[in-house]
């Protein structure tokens, strides 16, 4: 079953056009890897699917579907907690720990006795990291580490009770064990979501994503499942840019 | 060599202008503060003021000061907060480039400007539309909130810039609108520089002068509505420091150095809010 399909999606920023023509299609409980280098579009993809764009001044053209409704039917604050994104740098919020988990589900509905807490205790441990936290949840969010926080970060859109995960380079600032446990996570989490995740870690692509697409300069170049596409791609600079050749 | 002069020369000339900042609160509290040990607080602090009959009593200017501070604040606040807000967060980049030039060219008006204004537009409007003398604390309280409005905004909208912008795209993120943004996490986040501009605000209202003198009535008594006119501490120094002699100078000193304390308490508060962290 289709979850989110792109077709023919530009996307300018005043002059300079970052996506070009793109169509693809998002299985449901698939995770999509999405590489290539520097300045291929990827992040705009993201920011154009939970229209964060229009934040950024972006002119957006072409469709995006989220099961069948255009997404830009749909009231924003809505698709934004179906569409959950996570960023490269992990975003904590000034606060306590319950605090960041708080945050987004306060602003959708209100909440009797312990169900908030319920919520809380689900989502941090889906994303690994009750453990670690369970008797610190009023600290600063900010106390903890690194990978800590990208969980923390996890559990937040999670939170939310996202259908779909985006993941912005995820794990470009941590070390390999975070890294791993952020893996992990998404591997268990795949039963109940759909992933999309940018990487510029090819390797991380080829472990966890079931397709993954190249982009480069603003063009899909190609889309395929993963082993495919790391071990017999269709174009020459797919090939290229996966043996680190340029970009 | 001639960089070695250079540095001599700007060291000098920096502290002489702290040199004259020690020298002018040396002054005022010299001249002033003898007085007050001289006939005792509780007649300075008293409501009665005839300083040529040997009564000092400053408390109805205090409250007059206090209640025009308060009614400018009650003005200039939400319509500051509100401005910044908006610049900061809801106008595009062109918008912001041309209303903040504007909003700062209010700092720039003489205040003697805002008083004609006040005296020839607000005064007569409060006169028949609310009654009493229309000199009164709401005519002074509406000129002076006009007055800080810079103040606020410009510190304000610094203090939002400054929230970082993570911050924001996490709050869209998890689908939060910009209006529950601004609410839950920015005026949070830049707390603290928004109550230094509101305070900095509060101390340009306590020692404006030209404008208060001109629309606020003077009358030396204890204003019992908003609708009463009123004589700040400020006021009562221009308007009598010209005549007074003798103690009635001293009282004006002293008269100057309260107002003097309280300004540097607000500037020091002001100062420790925005360097917390």
């Amino acid at each position: 079953m289709i979850k989110v399909s792109i077709k023919n999606l530009n996307l300018f920023y005043n002059k300079v056009q970052a996506l070009k023509n793109i169509s693809l299609d998002i299985e449901k409980n698939e995770i999509l890897g999405v590489i290539g280098p520097a300045n291929s579009g990827k992040s705009s993809l993201l920011r154009a699917i939970n229209r964060l764009s229009e934040n950024d001044y972006a002119r957006l053209s072409g469709t995006i579907i989220l099961d069948d409704t255009d997404i830009f039917t749909i009231p924003i604050n809505d698709l934004r907690r179906r569409v959950g994104l996570i960023f490269a740098t992990p975003v904590v919020l000034p606060g306590s720990i319950h605090k960041n988990m708080s945050y987004g589900p306060k602003l959708h509905r209100r909440f009797k006795g312990s169900e908030l807490d319920e919520i809380i205790f689900n989502a941090l441990s889906a994303a690994n990291l009750w453990k670690e936290v369970k008797d610190r949840l009023k600290d600063s969010a900010s106390t903890l580490s690194g990978g800590q926080q990208q969980r923390l970060c996890i559990a937040r859109t999670l939170a939310m009770d996202p259908e779909v995960i985006m993941m912005d380079e995820p794990c470009s600032g941590l070390d390999p064990i975070s890294t791993a446990k952020i893996e992990a996570t998404m591997f268990e989490l795949k039963e109940k979501y759909t992933f999309i995740l940018v990487t510029n870690n090819t390797k991380q692509a080829a472990r966890v994503a079931n397709k993954t697409a190249f982009f480069l300069a603003g063009e899909l170049i190609e889309i395929d499942k993963t082993e495919k596409i790391f071990t017999n791609p269709a174009d020459s600079r797919t090939d290229g840019y996966i043996r680190g050749k340029f970009g | 060599m001639k960089d070695k002069i250079a540095e001599k020369l700007l060291l000098f000339i920096a502290f002489s202008a702290i040199l004259s900042l020690l020298l002018i609160t040396f002054f005022i509290f010299q001249q002033g503060i003898p007085l007050i040990f001289k006939v005792g607080l509780s007649n300075f602090f008293s409501t009665h003021w005839a300083p040529t009959r040997g009564n000092f009593g400053i408390l109805s200017m205090i409250i007059g000061s206090l209640m025009v501070t308060a009614g400018a604040l009650v003005v200039g606040i939400p319509f500051g907060l509100a401005c910044a807000i908006f610049l900061a967060e809801f106008s595009s980049p062109p918008i912001q480039k041309t209303l903040k030039p504007i909003i700062e060219l209010l700092a720039g008006i003489p205040s003697v400007v805002y008083g004609f204004i006040g005296i020839v537009i607000l005064v007569p409007f409060i006169r028949e539309h609310f009654g009493g003398p229309g000199f009164s604390v709401l005519a002074a309280s509406i000129i002076l909130g006009i007055m800080i409005l810079p103040t606020i905004v410009s510190i304000s909208y610094d203090a939002l810039l400054a929230v970082p912008n993570t911050y924001r795209e996490g709050s869209y993120a998890v689908g939060a609108t910009k209006w529950q943004t601004v609410v839950m996490l920015l005026l949070p986040a830049a707390r603290s520089g928004i109550v230094a501009g509101i305070i900095l605000g509060m101390g340009r209202a306590i020692g404006e002068t030209m404008a208060v003198i001109m629309i606020a009535g003077n009358a030396l008594k204890i204003p019992h509505s908003m609708l009463d006119s009123v004589r700040t501490l400020t006021s009562t120094l221009a308007l009598e420091l010209g005549y007074a002699t003798g103690d009635h100078r001293a009282a004006l000193f002293a008269c100057g150095s309260f107002l003097f304390l309280i300004i540097i308490l607000l500037n020091i508060i002001a100062i420790k809010i925005t360097g917390r962290k």
